[in-house]
């Protein structure tokens, strides 16, 4: 089985890719209104968020975690920055008291999962419900936030456009090579990539692995920020009732269709992108066919389901590394 | 002075009993218990009647509803697995019930049916996933409660109306929603007894067992023969009844088709149950804890209502006491065993009387000597560790070894042995009674009998638990060594019953009387503890009155002689009160006087550690335990002695070559036979001037 896909060169990265050519015609043909300029700018932009949640999440990943307090990191310090801006703090305050915000959230998770050695899932649950409480309880005046005047200056990130592309896949592109050559490039990454293989290992040959754990949780946390301040600007607005969406299903989605096995130490920024193409297209798509969002919903899980049953045959757990009690 | 309070504070301050405390298993449900009280005594003091009947009887039902879902999900983390899709299954089954109940009219049995039935398919498709796809438990049912949610509410806006619009006939259907039986809400009574079998099942009967053992180490289960990936999926069954369960009986109260039936209810019950002690990775957990975290959520949520907080501060509230008992779980259980392990040993005071200086000058009592150096050595390098020797009436030797085996050496040059029986553990006193049973106390096992034909029986591993120990002492840990009655009760000491066999040296260490003597009568079969509170009590043997027995407390270095009948029965009086060493094995000599082997000599070093408890307890808890302070036991010797407690005779063997350490020795047809467990030989000494007639065992008893 292994002999006849690797002689076909058939790894999960190209099946993607020819899954998501395929749909794309498919949609091309089939669907009203795909290929307008309006629908590819849509698509783009909504991918672009996608790719970037997308890519804090596969450095969590490749470490042997998941970060599923992600979307309340993206909304809330998001939120409080577009807040703060608001009621006249200077962009740099507001935008350095966000960044403050989304670090905590980090070093909580991180150091959750690396000291406490709670379960990683457990942990960015908890972590995130505790974190949408806070935007709930009064921090806002009202549940949507509205982009300020204020922060126009870098409302760019989110809006402009340079020959003809929209600014917002180029920041989805620089936080990619970013992510790519802290991963590849850096000493850290390497470490990363060691400890999502094998945390024992990692520990044994001199890594500090705990550290390293809550570097990944700040990391992904700050992306999150990232991507929160790029959706507010291309929206105007930012929902902080977003987090009880199941958008981060989505970024899973990304993470794992794209190919990072969620047994970690697998997996780069390329099998973000593929993922995000594919993903962006389907969701797109149905919104386009006017699935309604429970159906919309049950899609995604279905798709979901399949895509982790996949996972757990090509990556089985290695019984040797796998910590009993890893749910 | 300071020397008193020291002794009176180790006498008297009970320190063992910390650590026997930690290391009880219900110690783990005291936890949630004290958090139980307390929750209910802050609540009372911040809300006016919190604790009224109305509100109990309302919390009670509502307890129960949350308690078939934590239930649920218990077991699934049980098994090592999670069930986030609890919430869904428990919306969509109240839809299905309404909808049976209301729209279809169906008869109250049916519909229950009916909806049991689809709380075990929607817990199936988890089961499938995870059990036999190997699929991982969060991430799967996190999704099929999506899935499961989106399809509630797909289904929910077509059937809410209809339900709304219709309403059974069934007073029975009331009687579940908000009736009582006995003034107990009907719900409550449904919990009881689900919980009650679920209680019997985890304790009880072996699917239980199965359920604690996948979740305790799936690998080892697997090898046994479990089918783990039945177990895991039927788990995830298990849990979609028992919310679908729930469900019926929300239903049946509020009748309500609401679009957010159960939103938030997978936060609340893990909550629940991780509060109440379930440990998160499985093997550990019962509906006690189950039924405790419950109560816990369910007092908390309505207490936090009550008090009007925010639904953002509720949240964060609820989401930090959910991270601090997975904290708190998961490191304690982590550190546990260390933290028993410094606990649990707790040294005693033990004055020992000063050693003379002189005792082994050339002119005293104990002046070394060379005497066994004429011991002729049997089966060396044959036999591991022949901690006692026995002759039979063929003047066989037996012996037991390391691998809890007997060894028979045959007369008359035991060059030739065999294996007698196996038996397992460490097999130590022996003896013979008049029909050649050979009874045997073996160390971790109890009190064992081979019979003439070889076979092995069990005695006794069990005697009466002592009303105020915290350790269960019922069961023997090491029973030492053994003579038989002329009435044929048997006397046997247990050194220790606070330590296995390979852990002595702690028990030395502690030198707290942890040991005691015990009485098998075969007649009634009954095992009663006769003395208590002794230290390492080692040999037995029956006095020359038959009325009384000699016995050794090692760390104690004293002979103690006790009257089990006669005018004297049930006392006990001191013989030798100040040995030079540790007294080992006891054995009657030809002249009606005793043999008594040392198996180890006094040091001022520990003798001085005894008297400092302190100090022994900085190092148990601060040094790992091939670094503590041990009796020495590489130098002995054997002594005679008379009921007076004179020494009259003592050999030595100053170069320790042919046979270095003694345990043991026994008298028979002239010879002396010698055993040490840490030896790979016996010895044999010639005795001159003896009865050579003499045996000690066996038909000695008879006469």
């Amino acid at each position: 089985m292994k002999n006849l896909f690797s002689s076909l060169n058939f790894d999960q990265q190209t099946i993607v890719t020819i899954l998501f050519a395929v749909l794309f015609v498919v949609f091309a043909f089939w669907l009203p209104g795909f290929t307008s300029t309006g629908n590819l700018l849509e698509l783009v932009r909504s991918v672009s968020v996608l790719g970037i949640l997308g890519l804090g999440m596969a450095i969590v990943v490749i470490g042997r975690g998941i970060d599923l307090s992600m979307i309340a990191t993206l909304a809330v310090p998001a939120s409080l920055v577009m807040t703060l801006a608001a009621s006249g703090y200077h962009p740099a305050v507001a935008i350095g008291a966000g960044l403050l915000f989304a670090i905590a959230t980090g070093i909580l998770n991180g150091v959750l999962v690396a000291y406490a050695e709670i379960p990683a899932l457990f942990t960015t649950l908890a972590v995130g419900i505790g974190v949408a409480g806070i935007g709930q309880s009064g921090m806002f005046e009202y549940d949507i936030v509205a982009w300020p005047p204020a922060l126009d200056s870098i409302a760019w990130i989110g809006r402009g456009k340079i020959f003809g592309l929209p600014y917002s896949i180029l920041a989805f592109g620089v936080a990619a090579l970013a992510v790519h050559i802290f991963l590849k490039k850096t000493r850290l990454g390497f470490f990363i990539y060691a400890l999502g293989d094998n945390l024992a290992a990692a520990r044994i040959s001199g890594i500090r692995v705990r550290p390293i754990i809550i570097l990944q949780y700040v990391i992904c946390a700050v992306i999150a920020l990232f991507a929160g301040l790029v959706l507010a600007a291309s929206a105007h607005s930012m929902d902080t009732r977003i987090f009880n969406l199941t958008w981060i299903y989505d970024v899973i989605l990304v993470v794992v269709l794209g190919g990072i096995g969620l047994s970690g130490g697998r997996g780069g920024v390329m099998n973000v992108i593929v993922g995000t193409l594919l993903i962006g297209t389907i969701v797109n798509g149905m919104t386009i066919l006017n699935v309604s969002y429970q159906g919309q919903n049950l899609v995604r899980g279905l798709v979901l389901l399949t895509a982790l049953m996949i996972d757990s045959i090509l990556n089985p757990r290695n019984e040797e590394t796998a910590k009993q009690g890893d749910i | 002075m300071i020397k008193t309070i020291s002794r009176l504070r180790y006498k008297y301050w009970p320190d063992h009993i910390f650590g026997e405390i930690l290391q009880k298993s219900w110690m783990e449900t005291a936890v949630p218990l004290a958090v139980l009280i307390f929750t209910i005594v802050f609540f009372s003091v911040q809300i006016d009647n919190f604790i009224s009947p109305s509100n109990m009887s309302d919390n009670f039902r509502q307890a129960s509803e949350l308690g078939f879902v934590v239930l649920g999900i218990s077991l699934v983390l049980i098994v090592g697995g999670i069930d986030l899709s609890v919430a869904s299954i428990f919306a969509l089954s109240n839809l299905l019930v309404l909808y049976c109940m209301h729209v279809w009219q169906l008869p109250l049995g049916a519909s229950v049916s009916i909806t049991l039935l689809g709380g075990a398919l929607l817990g199936s498709v988890n089961g499938i996933l995870i059990g036999y796809f190997r699929m991982r438990a969060f991430l799967t049912t996190m999704v099929t409660l999506i899935v499961f949610k989106s399809i509630h509410d797909l289904i929910n806006v077509r059937v809410a109306v209809p339900i709304s619009s219709n309403f059974p006939d069934s007073p029975v259907w009331d009687i579940m929603g908000y009736g009582s039986i006995l003034s107990i809400p009907t719900a409550v009574w449904a919990f009881g007894i689900v919980a009650l079998f679920s209680h019997i099942l985890l304790t009880r009967l072996r699917p239980g067992w199965w359920l604690l053992a996948v979740g305790g180490n799936r690998r080892s289960a697997y090898n046994i023969g479990l089918p783990v990936n039945r177990i895991v999926a039927l788990s995830y069954v298990a849990s979609g009844v028992l919310a679908s369960a729930s469900a019926i009986f929300y239903a049946a109260r509020l009748a309500s088709p609401g679009a957010d039936t159960g939103s938030g209810l997978e936060i609340t019950v893990l909550t629940a149950a991780i509060l109440g002690g379930i440990r998160l990775g499985g093997g550990k957990g019962s509906v006690m804890k189950a039924i405790l975290g419950t109560l816990i959520i369910l007092l908390l949520t309505n207490g936090l209502l009550r008090m009007a907080t925010p639904a953002g501060t509720a949240r964060i509230i609820l989401a930090m006491i959910l991270l601090m008992a997975a904290a708190l779980d998961i490191r304690w259980f982590k550190n546990r065993h260390k933290a028993v392990q410094e606990m649990y040993v707790s040294p005693a005071y033990l004055e020992l009387p000063h050693l003379p200086e002189d005792t082994t000058a050339p002119n005293a009592a104990f002046a070394p000597n060379d005497r066994l150096k004429a011991v002729e050595t049997i089966g060396l390098g044959m036999i591991e560790a022949p901690e006692d020797v026995v002759l039979d009436d063929y003047d066989n030797l037996y012996s037991g070894n390391r691998h809890g085996e007997i060894i028979r050496f045959f007369a008359p040059d035991y060059q030739r042995h065999e294996v007698y029986a196996r038996i397992g553990g460490q097999p130590l006193g022996m003896t013979f009674d008049a029909d050649h049973n050979l009874y045997v106390c073996v160390g971790g096992m109890g009190l064992y009998r081979v019979t003439a034909d070889r076979e092995v029986e069990l005695v006794t591993d069990e005697t009466n638990r002592s009303y105020l120990s915290v350790i269960d002492d019922s069961r023997l840990k090491l029973a030492d060594d053994l003579d038989i009655l002329p009435d044929g009760r048997i006397l046997f000491s247990e050194a220790t019953v606070r330590y296995e066999m390979h852990e002595w040296q702690t028990d030395a260490l502690e030198g707290r009387g942890n040991g005691r003597i015990i009485m098998y009568d075969p007649k009634n079969k009954k095992t009663t503890t006769v003395l208590r509170g002794l230290t390492f009590p080692n040999g037995v043997v029956l006095a020359s009155d038959k009325q009384s027995i000699m016995f050794a407390e090692s760390w104690k270095c004293s002979i103690k002689r006790y009257w089990f009948d006669g005018p004297k029965a049930g006392t006990v009086e001191m013989v030798i009160d100040n040995l030079p060493g540790y007294p080992d094995n006891i054995n009657v000599a030809s002249d009606g006087n005793y043999w008594l082997a040392i198996m180890g000599m006094r040091s001022q070093v520990f003798d001085l550690a005894m008297r400092k408890p302190g100090f022994r307890r900085r190092m148990a808890k601060q040094l790992p335990g091939d670094e503590w302070l041990a009796p020495n036991i590489n130098t002995g010797c054997i002594v005679k002695f008379n009921e007076a407690g004179e020494i009259l005779d003592v050999l030595w063997d100053m170069d320790g070559e042919n046979h270095p350490m003694i345990t043991s020795m026994r008298e028979h047809k002239g010879y002396l036979y010698i055993g040490g467990i840490s030896n790979n030989r016996i010895g044999r000494l010639k005795l001159d001037g003896v009865d050579e007639t003499f045996v000690s065992s066996g038909k000695y008893h008879v006469g």
